[in-house]
């Protein structure tokens, strides 16, 4: 039963203090939130531990939870959040940007054919910086670029903008690879 | 180009992990522990509205039954003050450290709104204490749609819930604990503050720690324990004071000149917050060098500024005296000067949004926009995790289209400073033309974390860039993350200034007032170096300075670098003397050196000074003898009036008993004519701090 009600409910039931309804809200989204976290970062260790950080956190940011936007809308703004602050107290920058470098060797099963795709992906989300790849990450999950922009507080004209710097700068990474 | 964007999809549908199973189910059950603790009750879930406040009642007496008295009593206080804390405006206040621009936090849901105060029942909430737990979930249950508000409104109050509500819900030993381990705990967050691996955690673990011990707070609020701003990443660049020096032993004293002002502006912000600055921020040169003294200006002929010196008697040692070294520049006639290539750098990460930052910065350009001439030109980049060009380079005289652009700036993103940089000095670069002055005004909040990680290497690149003419200024704004150490290291290296902006008015002092002094240098590499005759001084120490100390043999090495001086700027240094044979010499006489007393000269000592016309590479010298006492005046009084400020902020291990009182009457009788209250304004800081001190 629980299944049918809407996110929101879901979310305000939760808000109010229903321990079964934040339960069943968190189980639904947990995995597409993780495969975010995942694409923000860039490493499997650093994902699971930026979904942990969410997780401990969010019963209390449900509090800041409004009925008038997506829950997933709201959750992509905690985890952006999230994110950019694990990013701003890492001791040293570069650690965190190495994500999507040694991302790819601690990965055990690729196999030989898709290899040259995955260099190709972690080279260019390498090179995005971190405004354009937190947008890129959100449109690849589907949303809108005015949803983006929801999520990321920023004008919907800027989403837009950065998306297509984004391309600009990847069909640059193709180009160069092709001349190669 | 939709296919690059779904080539990247499918490989990223491809690249991504499913979640770890295990990491999951402990990941859900964390979620829910802190959910169920953050209700304050574990095996039950709170009632929904639709059980009513019938359901309320009935979970907080199934809970009171569950208790002993005393770990009920123990419990229902620490929850009473977790509520107050967490619910209560007032609560917001006390988790909050005072002021509202200094905290570094991510918005977590935007701009930071105005505050929202309401009259909050306090005694209402105290008188809970003794009706315990059933009246304060009542109370807790009321205030809630208000809190909710409240969370909108302060953009870091969801983080204090969080940690208010993070920790393991067994509230009874932690509350106890909070009474006997204090102490520990506080180290336990200075600690955790300081590694800061993860920002969750710590803020977590510190807002635990401070909810428990504010518990106590109700009883007796005003403890400054609680609003001392742990959470905050400012680095300041300073050294130890400078020791004695005997001059029989070293008697030669070198140094670099300091224009700048940014540590009395971190200084007042400081204390008009309600705290001393620490001691690391204080430096007591650029204390003294913020204000603007009426010395003698050098004759239209002569080197571009006039070394003034004057010798008194010490204000907080009848037995020794100041030597107060001045060196006016030159006003070069304003009509005269060249056109300005200025490239503003403007820090835009998500740290400056801030209504001490951003918001300031644009008014404070705004200001400076007027004083600019049509044939000056500006051009705008900005940075953050990418740079990029904001405003080609425009002609002053493009009023609309140059305020366009500063209005256009928004933060949001990491700050990659070295990118910025590139960019800035490779437009300056484009824009310099023969006979013109190329600036890069930097704005930052000092939080560089993106692109050249260490500071040793940004600092090389500035030094390496500042040969191609290209000044550097760096204007700091905003507390909690303010680097101050990285800004003294670019703008020293870039052969430029820090100023620092708290207010408008600083703005107006800094890009108004004294613009042509920032913007136009009339000496450069100016170095500074005394030699005492130790025949007459048997002692003598420099106040302030300890970040430009200079090596002896590097006065005369025209490749080593100093502070640049700008028009109509002017530079103060002291030195407290200690003349042979007053009973204030600290060290005794050595039983087996060579008397050097009575050896041929009366002066104290002498002083040379080396500096570069603007674009040469080779320096000149100007020498002047230090004489015997020449009498107080008014502007050195001033002046050594905040040297001693500086001091009592700083160490007052020189001053006796010399204390702010002394240093009010003294700065009070030397105010001068201070045509634009920057001294009056001194004052004020300086009874600021003394009540502060009390």
């Amino acid at each position: 039963m629980r299944m049918m009600t809407s996110d929101e409910d879901l979310a305000e039931a939760a808000a109010a203090g229903d321990g079964a309804a934040f339960s069943s809200l968190l189980d639904r989204h947990y995995d597409r939130l993780f495969a975010f976290c995942f694409r923000l970062t860039g490493a499997r260790s650093d994902a699971e531990d930026l979904t942990q950080d969410i997780c401990a956190a969010l019963p209390a940011k449900l509090a800041s939870y409004q009925r008038r936007a997506k829950v997933t809308t709201w959750l992509y703004r905690v985890a952006v959040n999230a994110a950019h602050d694990r990013r701003r107290k890492r001791a040293t920058y570069t650690k965190a940007t190495e994500g999507w470098g040694d991302w790819e060797i601690n990965r055990t099963a690729a196999n030989q054919e898709t290899h040259a795709q995955l260099d190709w992906l972690t080279a260019a989300m390498n090179q995005l910086g971190d405004d354009l790849r937190d947008t890129l990450v959100l449109i690849l999950d589907d949303m809108t670029h005015a949803q983006a922009a929801e999520v990321l507080g920023v004008s919907e004209g800027t989403v837009s903008w950065r998306i297509s710097e984004a391309k600009k700068m990847l069909r640059a990474i193709k180009q160069k690879e092709d001349m190669t | 180009m939709t296919d690059d964007l779904d080539d990247l999809k499918s490989l990223m549908d491809a690249a991504t992990p499913r979640p770890d199973a295990a990491r999951r189910a402990e990941n859900l059950a964390l979620a829910q522990r802190n959910f169920d603790a953050l209700q304050g009750s574990r095996d039950e879930p709170r009632p929904t509205v639709v059980t009513g406040p019938k359901g309320l009642w009935t979970g907080v007496k199934t809970m009171m039954n569950a208790m002993t008295s005393k770990g009920g009593l123990t419990a229902t206080t620490a929850l009473v003050a977790c509520g107050f804390l967490v619910l209560t405006p007032q609560g917001q206040d006390l988790l909050r450290p005072p002021s509202p621009p200094q905290i570094t936090m991510t918005e977590f849901d935007g701009a930071l709104g105005g505050t929202v105060v309401e009259e909050a029942p306090i005694a209402e909430l105290r008188a809970t204490d003794d009706a315990p737990l059933a009246s304060a979930r009542e109370e807790t249950a009321l205030k809630t749609p208000e809190a909710d508000l409240a969370f909108e409104n302060f953009s870091d109050a969801p983080e204090v819930i969080a940690s208010g509500a993070a920790p393991e819900p067994s509230m009874l030993p932690r509350a106890e604990m909070a009474e006997q381990t204090s102490p520990v705990l506080d180290a336990e967050v200075a600690e955790s503050a300081a590694s800061s691996t993860s920002r969750m955690r710590v803020t977590q673990q510190i807002a635990q720690t401070e909810s428990l011990l504010a518990a106590p707070a109700l009883v007796a609020p005003g403890d400054d324990r609680f609003v001392a701003p742990v959470t905050d990443t400012e680095a300041f660049a300073n050294a130890d004071s400078n020791p004695l020096q005997i001059t029989a032993e070293t008697p030669v004293s070198t140094f670099s000149i300091d224009v700048d002002t940014a540590a009395y502006a971190v200084v007042r912000s400081s204390l008009m917050r309600g705290q001393l600055p620490p001691s690391e921020a204080v430096r007591i040169e650029e204390l003294i060098n913020y204000f603007p003294y009426d010395y003698a200006a050098p004759d239209a002929n002569e080197a571009p500024f006039r070394p003034t010196v004057s010798t008194f008697q010490t204000p907080w040692n009848a037995d020794t005296q100041l030597v107060h070294i001045a060196l006016q520049g030159q006003m070069p006639a304003i009509a005269d000067r060249p056109p300005l290539n200025l490239v503003f750098l403007v820090d835009t990460s998500g740290s400056m949004d801030d209504p001490a930052k951003l918001p300031l910065l644009k008014q404070s350009f705004r200001l400076m926009l007027d004083q600019l001439r049509p044939e000056d030109q500006v051009a705008i980049v900005e940075y953050a995790g990418s740079a990029g060009q904001v405003l080609a380079p425009t002609a002053a005289s493009e009023r609309t289209t140059i305020l366009r652009a500063i209005q256009s700036l928004g933060a949001g993103g990491s700050t990659n400073g070295q990118g910025g940089l590139e960019q800035a000095y490779s437009v300056a670069e484009g824009m310099a033309e023969n006979g013109e002055v190329s600036r890069i005004i930097l704005a930052t909040d000092g939080d560089f974390n993106v692109g050249l990680s260490d500071p040793n290497a940004l600092t090389d690149f500035i030094a390496d860039k500042r040969d191609t003419g290209t000044y550097l200024s760096v204007l700091g704004f905003g507390r909690g993350n303010l680097d101050d150490a990285t800004m003294q290291a670019l703008a020293q290296n870039g052969n430029g200034t820090a100023a620092y902006i708290d207010t408008l008015s600083e703005a107006q002092k800094v890009l108004v007032d004294q613009l042509s002094g920032a913007l136009f240098p009339i000496a450069g590499d100016v170095k500074v170096q005394v030699e005492f005759n130790p025949a007459q001084i048997a002692e003598y120490r420099l106040i302030g300075y300890e970040t430009r100390a200079l090596r002896r043999e590097d006065f005369n090495n025209d490749a080593v670098d100093a502070g640049e001086l700008g028009a109509g700027h002017s530079v103060t240094a002291i030195y407290e003397v200690t003349p042979v044979g007053s009973p204030a010499q600290l060290s005794d006489p050595l039983r087996y050196a060579p008397s050097t007393a009575a050896v041929g000269s009366d002066e104290l000592g002498f002083l040379k000074l080396r500096y570069k016309a603007p674009g040469e590479t080779v320096s000149q010298l100007i020498e002047v003898p230090i004489m015997q006492d020449s009498g107080l005046e008014s502007e050195a009084g001033f002046a050594a009036a905040i040297a001693g400020f500086g001091q009592l902020l700083r160490n007052p291990q020189y001053l006796g008993d010399w204390g702010y009182d002394d240093a009010i009457a003294l700065a009070t009788a030397n105010r001068g004519e201070d045509a634009f209250g920057y001294r009056t304004e001194a004052v004020q800081l300086m009874r600021l701090a003394q009540s502060l001190s009390q």
